[in-house]
């Protein structure tokens, strides 16, 4: 029950400005201020702030960490110098995904990893459990405040300069010291950034007063949704691999990380099935877990807010999965049609 | 944006939240502003055909926001007249006004005598206050 959610320091923020709050993953977090909506719009044309402050940080250091990363993480870590940061996967034996999250490079030896919510126990002791003697797994969350600020405009309302995705540098907003990382969730251009947790309340009205709009999670799963992100717990899962979810691209597999094997096997004979993006024909919206005809299923599904339609994404079998293939969804019982689309399903115009 | 928060007096009742507003042997139906507050901003309204016949207490349509999906609960028994096309085309309309031009569906009335075991504007008050 709510008394035993955890808060994160903005709550206070959250409920003085009228967000209405949700558990999620073991958290009480805002879904919506204003409107899933108008968020997501804000976001797609100026800028918005988002507490994700949920988020796991672990920090793993020791002269041979690169190495033990390298043996836990999909991607190849030695891709990345200090100031970078990847987008890679916790994998276990059988291939399946622990946790997909970034790894930011802080010095030789020094790694910092941004997990899942609802993953931050399972990849830390993940982790832990394998640590060689010299490397240091450390959950630092509870030490940190972290608000995404994304959007075309996000950088120039808070006065950042431009800086290349998937890099790091410390920074200031209006006077507070923050880690500003060049990632996001959203598909736009945008930052997010770490600092104490004693400093995030703050850093939020300091991110409101340049204009960003605050944003919940609706808007935020609305977002990734129709750039295609996974969301871990829906598109990927410990059952499911990368090749099969289309994340081949994160997985450096002439390195020995765990469940390398049998994703090179999954490679060579083609993966059974296929996770691929889909648009509605039929005014309908798909949802998490109905059938796709054929034996499919839908793992994530919203009305678009950009392109008002129905969008998801889902698992079908490889024959059904090419760009144009008509799908049938099961829609409480009711036929409706879909076509599989490229991904991402939203692309800015430019 | 949806307006603020009322249950006019002229209008009955379901606790399901929906409300319907008597006129003779027809009724007009929506759902109210307790309803469209929780499932927030509506992009879907699924209606049913005209002719088809409603029977109190049970699901005859369903609408849906970004988040979430809820059916609609018939207040009334009867025979769909008109399905409100500005809401099936422009679902936020619900939001916006779900008293006047959000409405949903009108209906030939067949047990008259349902009416009068919906609640009046100020028991659905109390009844959402206990929610």
């Amino acid at each position: 029950m709510s008394a035993t959610l955890r808060r994160t320091p903005l709550y206070d923020r959250h409920v003085a400005a009228g967000a209405r709050l949700v558990p999620f993953a073991g958290w009480e977090m805002p879904v919506q201020y204003e409107g899933v909506i108008p968020e997501h719009l804000a976001v797609r044309s100026d800028a918005g702030a988002f507490d994700v402050s949920h988020m796991g940080q672990l920090h793993v250091e020791g002269p041979a960490t690169a190495e033990f990363l390298q043996s836990m993480l999909s991607n190849d870590i030695g891709r990345i110098g200090d100031g970078g940061a990847q987008y890679t996967l916790l994998t276990n034996e059988g291939g399946g995904i622990v946790d997909d999250l970034i790894v930011y490079r802080m010095a030789h030896g020094h790694y910092l990893l941004v997990v899942n919510a609802g993953n931050r126990e399972a990849a830390y002791r993940w982790l832990k459990d394998r640590e060689p003697r010299g490397t240091e797994v450390r959950d630092a969350s509870d030490e940190y405040a972290l608000i995404a600020v994304q959007g075309p405009r996000s950088l120039g309302r808070l006065g950042l300069g431009e800086a290349p995705a998937f890099t790091h540098a410390m920074g200031d907003v209006d006077g507070i010291e923050v880690m500003v990382c060049r990632t996001g969730y959203t598909g736009e251009t945008g930052v997010e950034l770490l600092c104490p947790a004693d400093d995030g309340a703050a850093l939020w009205d300091a991110v409101l007063e340049r204009g960003a709009v605050p944003c919940g999670l609706g808007a935020r799963d609305t977002l990734r949704l129709e750039v295609c992100y996974p969301l871990h717990g829906n598109d990927i899962t410990q059952d499911t691999d990368p090749i099969s979810a289309g994340l081949g691209w994160t997985c450096a597999l002439d390195t020995d990380f765990t469940g390398a094997d049998v994703l090179r096997h999954v490679k060579e004979d083609g993966p059974a099935r296929r996770l691929v993006a889909f648009v509605m024909e039929e005014k309908a919206i798909p949802r998490q877990g109905m059938p796709i005809e054929g034996g499919g299923e839908v793992t994530s599904g919203t009305q678009s807010p950009s392109l008002d339609v129905g969008i998801g994404m889902g698992y079908v079998p490889a024959g059904q999965a090419a760009p144009e293939t008509e799908l049938v969804i099961d829609v409480r019982g009711r036929p409706r049609r879909a076509r599989v689309v490229q991904k991402p399903i939203y692309r800015k115009e430019s | 944006m949806a307006g603020s928060e009322s249950y006019p007096d002229d209008l009955r009742y379901h606790p399901e939240h929906d409300w319907a507003r008597v006129d003779g042997d027809e009724a007009v139906m929506g759902i109210t502003w307790y309803a469209q507050d929780s499932l927030g901003e509506l992009v879907l309204f699924d209606g049913p055909e005209v002719g088809a016949t409603l029977t109190k207490d049970e699901a005859y349509a369903e609408v849906e926001s970004v988040k979430a999906v809820s059916d609609v609960i018939a207040p009334l028994s009867g025979e769909v007249l008109e399905v409100n096309q500005k809401a099936v085309d422009e679902p936020e309309t619900v939001n916006e006004d779900p008293y006047g031009e959000g409405w949903l569906v009108r209906i030939r009335i067949s047990a008259p005598g349902e009416v009068e075991a919906l609640l009046d504007a100020g028991a659905y008050r109390a009844h959402i206050a206990e929610l």
